[in-house]
């Protein structure tokens, strides 16, 4: 399988972002430091670039290049878009926080953007080398991200946390694929499932390797019994950073899940689905549970997301169509609402004062009404109140879960998500009901106003008119 | 038994040995030490699976070049060895526990009843003037080179990364700039005489040598 150029035109996205990197990489050696906001622009030209590229690239048809290691198809056009446009968040509202501590520097964006390349591979990956490599240059960029502000004692220990763990999890999702490549002789998603439709499933090797695949995955989504980096990662790194690291790649993880799991191993779903039920439950009761006890929003918002891993779970253990287009949709949204959320905590956050505590934002509605109403949106929707996205989502998931029979776990997501919702409204009290303890009005720039204003309002508007994502969704499976 | 078995079973066998050693050494010197002989016995392992070009790089980069490295910033760090141990001891029957447990799912599973030699066809052996290092090249550079470029990726991050997290300027640091040190041109700017009067030398001091203050270039440096 020799090189082809032809290839060159399927990966555009991901060179367009490698380009962007390496562009931005050079030129931030020849700036002065008044002249670090050249960075943000050329990134943010690179970004909508490598958006347009996805979608002229983009297509119903089945693209693969570089002998089956690359795919493309519509649902990593959906992923690869929505991924892009995190970002693009992601830096809008980083910017005066990041400028505020001095860390508005080249090696932010160089490192964010080749974690978006990450990111990117693995949404196209399509054998196992290529999915590790991806998540390997993923993981190298947020370990250096988590410590990128130096002078912080907790940063670098949250930073040092998230290596040993992360490497625990990419030792055990390699011993995982070791074995299946042991068991099927192939590496490519296509090839094991074709070896495991021959050989039959009753292989021990082959539910070995599956196991410890599952665990990588596992430890990368932060689903307990995995997730302890998560708190502490959440807590120590600076905010920018979270906000980075709990939206793209938990879309990633999803890729990683569906790619391996519903690509490479179909014919394991008795296996791997009993394996996820384990996995959702005790996301869904340690998340939800723990989260109320937390008095650090960040925490808060950490166990929040392990919570949230458990009902994309149900999604893919339903083994139907409708439970992996549901899964996405979850993903998707749970991406939107977290680049919210942590948003709206950046903006909140000036210089020396770093906005952590759920008692910093009581009175944020007196102090800024429109911003509270933003962050508003975003908690009634990670509740799952409706006529917002997250209800969508969950109600969705469930659908699913209820079609292939499995009402009782139905019936415990319900019970988890009533308890959950009991920490999310208690934010929305303390922002209207409270008394502020700082009165300083909040200093954010205009275009992260306008920002989280698109990101408030889309959860609004996905919640009322949820077709459009959702068609997108069921035509990628 | 034949020779090849025999040899991987001693080769195996130091491996596994060389590991134990590795975390059970008070002296952290040593355990790098038997660090370095884990690679090797592991790269004879791969010698005996005729991943000849592996075994060799194996032994040139882990061995010649990281541990060495390893080795040197290990005894430049001056670790607390009783601080460490106290952990380990505090923590060691737990570990235990679950590494027994561990090992002995692994064995039900991973033992020779399903992963012997006919579940598994031994593979055939290449034939003779088969070039490991060819078939490795044509593999990377051919079917193999979206992998590779990535890695190429990875490593530039890892420069990237290990810049920003370690390179820092402090403000009493004293470093050379060769840059400007090259710029020196002949004359005034490499030297600078300052005139002093001189100064009337106590009677307690010996008269050999210069005193401090009546030398231009100690004034220069002070001045500088």
């Amino acid at each position: 399988m020799p090189f082809e150029a032809a290839y060159l035109y399927t990966i555009l996205p991901e060179l367009v972002i490698l380009i962007t990197a390496s562009v931005v990489l050079v030129v931030d050696l020849y700036l002065r430091d008044d002249q670090k906001g050249l960075n943000h622009s050329l990134t943010l030209v690179g970004l909508v670039l490598a958006l347009a590229s996805v979608g002229l690239v983009g297509g119903d048809q089945t693209a693969t290049a570089f002998g089956g290691a690359f795919v493309r198809d519509p649902m990593s056009d959906l992923l690869k878009g929505v991924v892009i446009v995190l970002t693009l968040f992601t830096f809008v509202y980083s910017s005066n926080y990041m400028r505020d501590r001095d860390m508005w520097v080249g090696e932010y964006h160089v490192l964010v953007l080749f974690s978006l390349l990450g990111v990117m591979i693995m949404i196209s990956a399509n054998d196992f080398l290529s999915m590790y490599l991806g998540l390997e240059l993923l993981a190298l960029c947020l370990y250096a991200l988590v410590a990128f502000d130096r002078d912080s004692k907790a940063g670098s220990e949250a930073a040092m946390k998230y290596f040993v763990l992360g490497s625990i999890g990419t030792g055990m999702l390699l011993y995982g694929i070791s074995m299946l490549y042991g068991a099927t002789g192939g590496i490519g998603f296509g090839d094991v499932a074709a070896a495991v439709a021959a050989t039959g499933t009753d292989d021990k090797v082959l539910v070995f390797g599956l196991v410890f695949v599952l665990i990588g995955i596992a430890f990368k989504f932060g689903a307990v019994p995995f997730h302890m980096w998560m708190p502490d990662v959440y807590q120590g790194a600076p905010a920018p950073v979270v906000l980075f690291l709990s939206s793209a790649p938990k879309v990633a993880a999803f890729a990683m899940a569906a790619r391996i799991l519903l690509d490479a191993l179909p014919g394991l779903l008795a296996d791997w689905g009993d394996i996820l039920i384990i996995l959702s439950v005790l996301s869904m009761a340690v998340g939800n549970v723990v989260a109320i006890a937390q008095t650090n929003i960040k925490r808060m918002l950490a166990y929040s997301t392990v919570s949230h891993v458990g009902f994309i779970f149900f999604g893919l253990l339903a083994g139907t169509e409708q439970g992996y287009a549901a899964a996405m949709f979850y993903a998707v949204v749970y991406g939107l609402m977290a680049v919210g959320a942590f948003g709206v905590l950046v903006m909140i956050s000036h210089k020396g004062f770093e906005a952590e505590n759920l008692d910093d934002l009581k009175g944020l509605g007196d102090r800024d009404p429109w911003l509270a109403a933003m962050m508003t949106l975003v908690m009634f929707s990670m509740a799952g109140v409706p006529p917002m996205v997250g209800f969508m989502a969950k109600l969705l998931v469930l659908e699913a879960v209820v079609n292939v029979g499995l009402i009782w776990l139905a019936i415990v997501a319900v019970v988890f998500s009533i308890i959950g919702a009991f920490y999310y409204l208690r934010v929305v009290k303390m922002i209207y009901f409270d008394k502020p303890e700082v009165m300083d009005p909040v200093t954010a720039s205009g275009s992260a106003r306008i920002a989280v204003s698109v990101n408030g309002l889309a959860i609004l508007f996905l919640g009322m008119f949820p077709a459009g994502l959702l068609a997108l969704c069921e035509a990628a499976f | 038994m034949g020779f090849e078995k025999f040899l991987f079973y001693v080769f195996a066998a130091i491996a596994v040995f060389a590991a134990g050693m590795v975390v059970t050494r008070r002296n952290p010197v040593h355990a790098v030490l038997y660090l370095v002989l884990a690679f090797v016995s592991s790269a004879a392992l791969w010698l005996l699976i005729e991943a000849e070009f592996l075994g060799i790089v194996l032994v040139l980069v882990y061995v010649g070049a990281v541990m060495v490295l390893f080795l040197f910033v290990v005894m430049m760090l001056d670790i607390e060895v009783a601080a460490l141990r106290a952990q380990f001891i505090r923590h060691l029957p737990l570990g235990l526990v679950i590494a027994a447990v561990m090992i002995i799912n692994m064995v039900l599973v991973v033992g020779p009843w399903n992963f012997g030699l006919d579940s598994f066809a031994k593979p055939v052996p290449q034939p003779e003037g088969y070039s490991n290092t060819t078939v490795l090249g044509l593999d990377l550079f051919r079917t193999y080179l979206y992998q590779f470029e990535i890695a190429a990726v990875v490593l530039l991050v890892a420069i990237v990364a290990a810049i920003r997290l370690t390179l820092r300027r402090r403000a009493n640091t004293k470093h050379q700039e060769p840059s400007e040190q090259v710029r020196v041109r002949k004359g005034p700017e490499r030297i600078r005489l300052v005139a002093m009067r001189a100064e009337a030398v106590p009677a307690s001091v010996p008269r050999i040598g210069s005193g401090p203050g009546a030398d231009p270039n100690d004034a220069k440096e002070q001045g500088e």
